[in-house]
């Protein structure tokens, strides 16, 4: 095929993402398990980047989760959305970009129930009228804050000290990336790449250095499944489908695994926890994990962000052999000093898989 | 045309998720909760297809509509355009709107959806919330996150949070008028009115069962309900 042609039907995969004015809001999941992303986020796109984020301390969560496990109606989802439109349309935003994956879904089931039922964005707009007095213009663009970082992932690696190689051999780092499957899964137009050929977290990986692995379970669900982790009963399936990635991923050797949904790597890294209970099994070498890394940590590894600042430390699967890999230094006493310096007690060890303690 | 079909059919996630299914069952091959349960999405639909409302009634009390992980990855994958996905929510819905729900093991699991997820929207502006996530609930968190429950507070200003603060930030406390504005959303647009019902038919299924549901997570029907199960879901079962 001509080179014309390639370009032409990589059109359809392509999805514009906004410079600049972001009206940013949080996820639900990433502020209870993995807070240090959301600051980095915001670090590297206000400290490195000098765009405008910003971020209305009256928004909520969008009720996405609720919705997925089906105590919230759609009806109360598409309001509760909208008035985080609302918001965004008072402070004088038009770029709406989320730190959530199923919000990201939300609002794009939403706004595509919206174009094709319009009465129904007009009885949404009565609810909203009606409950709060606000009304609101939908987003120019809407963005998840994977595609953003991906949007200026040129400028990090310009700006970064790392990159992603093996400091002793000098080989590229091999990754696993997983995408949330709300990502592109439901509206593949919305994605960077479709659902097809997600390129989000690829382009992240190939432009700060690494190779990115191929493998059977490469787009299988994480197995958050909503209930089917909320409730402990049904969490089997969850842990079933975590490790039929693990397992499918393991004969690869991956140095690590990258994800843009807050969800997923929570699930890869507490299921592998949960495995090496259970039966024994850890899937890195001599009773490693493989560490789990979202983007903006990765990002901030990039741009030499201290490990302890991104929040490496409440991860279950340790990360200090991938920075041993890579180079990148850390400080074991600090691992687990609160902000002023204290020692808070540190977690207990596994019985398996391998743990970094404070020295 | 069944009266329950009709029902089905007032939701617009139902006319756009169900055009015309030819059981193809490629839904059915994605699906990862077809391979973990007895569970095929082309069956659903299937089903949804003769517009019978007695099988419609029973697939509405069955097992079966909870055992959808609501991933959607069949919705990529239709030749059609058809979203089962997108038809198990609208299934869901109704059951819990006719209390059919308390008919399954599974479906019964929603009042500690509702007592859980539900309540912390209303009560923080979050769907989860860090201090109600109890190590003793999600043993799978491991020793980190028991670490970090003692040590919350520190943990999250360590982190970059503003955890029950006021201000913006990560995990800030939501302004009591912003909450007031969700609680006004919730009882204007059905929210409300569904844990209503998730209760109130989950209160009788109970007293059916003679199990004693109080509020809270405590009682004996909650904890029935979020940790039973009869392990007759699986393919193999």
């Amino acid at each position: 095929m001509k080179i014309e042609g390639k370009r032409s039907i990589w059109k359809e995969y392509q999805k514009e993402i906004a410079d600049n004015r972001f009206f940013y809001v949080r996820s639900c999941v990433r502020q209870n398990f993995f807070p240090g992303s959301e600051k980095t986020f915001l670090r590297i796109m206000k400290d490195e980047l000098n765009k405008d984020v910003y971020e209305n301390a009256a928004h909520t969560t969008c009720s996405g989760i609720g919705y997925h496990s089906d105590v919230v109606p759609f009806e109360t989802a598409m309001t509760m959305v909208a008035r985080q439109f609302a918001l965004m349309t008072e402070a004088g935003y038009e770029n709406f970009t989320t730190s959530c994956i199923t919000s990201f879904g939300l609002y794009s089931e939403i706004l595509e129930t919206w174009h094709h039922f319009p009465e129904v964005e007009d009885r949404v707009r009565e609810h909203l009228l009606k409950a709060t007095g606000r009304t609101f213009t939908k987003p120019a663009n809407l963005s998840h804050a994977s595609d953003v970082i991906f949007k200026f992932r040129n400028e990090i690696a310009a700006s970064g000290k790392y990159r992603l190689v093996n400091k002793a051999t000098g080989n590229p780092l091999q990754v696993v990336e997983h995408i949330g499957c709300h990502y592109s899964k439901m509206f593949p137009s919305k994605g960077v790449g479709g659902a097809e050929y997600p390129y989000v977290l690829v382009g992240m990986i190939e432009d700060w250095g690494g190779e990115v692995i191929d493998y059977p379970e490469r787009r299988h669900c994480c197995g958050f499944g909503f209930r089917q982790y909320l409730v402990q009963a049904n969490r089997g399936y969850s842990l079933a489908c975590s490790k039929k990635k693990f397992d499918s991923m393991a004969p690869y050797k991956p140095d690590f695994i990258l994800t843009n949904c807050p969800g997923c790597p929570m699930f890869l890294d507490r299921w592998q926890y949960a495995l090496s209970e259970m039966e024994g099994i850890t899937y890195g070498e001599n009773g490693l994990g493989i560490p789990v890394l979202t983007y903006e940590e990765l990002a901030g590894m990039i741009l030499g962000y201290d490990p302890w600042d991104l929040g490496l430390q409440v991860h279950q699967v340790p990360v200090e052999p991938l920075l041993d890999k890579i180079g990148i230094p850390y400080s074991s006493q600090r691992k687990f000093l609160t902000m002023d310096g204290k020692m808070m007690g540190q977690p207990k060890a596994p019985s398996h898989l391998k743990f970094y303690q404070h020295e | 045309m069944g009266k329950l079909y009709d029902k089905l059919a007032e939701d617009v996630r139902f006319i756009e998720g169900l055009k015309a299914c030819l059981n193809c069952g490629t839904c059915t091959a994605i699906c990862p909760a077809a391979e973990f349960y007895n569970y095929q999405p082309r069956q659903i639909v299937d089903i949804l297809q003769t517009r019978d409302d007695d099988q419609i009634e029973a697939l509405l009390k069955s097992e079966t509509i909870w055992y959808c992980g609501e991933c959607m990855s069949c919705v990529t994958r239709c030749p059609r355009g058809n979203a089962p996905g997108l038809l198990i929510t609208v299934l869901r819905s109704v059951s819990q709107e006719l209390g059919y729900f308390v008919e399954s093991e599974k479906g019964r699991q929603q009042l500690a959806i509702k007592r859980t997820v539900g309540e912390w929207i209303l009560k923080y502006g979050y769907c989860l919330y860090p201090s109600e996530i109890l190590p003793d609930m999600h043993p799978e968190q491991g020793p980190v996150w028991e670490w970090e429950h003692e040590n919350m507070d520190a943990v999250m200003h360590r982190l970059g949070a503003n955890y029950k603060k006021t201000g913006p930030g990560i995990l800030r406390k939501i302004p009591q008028e912003d909450l007031d504005e969700v609680q006004r959303i919730f009882d204007e647009t059905g929210g409300t009115e569904r844990f209503r019902q998730i209760e109130d038919f989950s209160r009788i299924k109970a007293g059916e069962m003679g199990i004693s549901l109080e509020d809270g997570l405590a009682s004996d029907y909650f904890r029935h309900i979020y940790t039973t199960n009869n392990n007759d879901h699986s393919k193999d079962a």
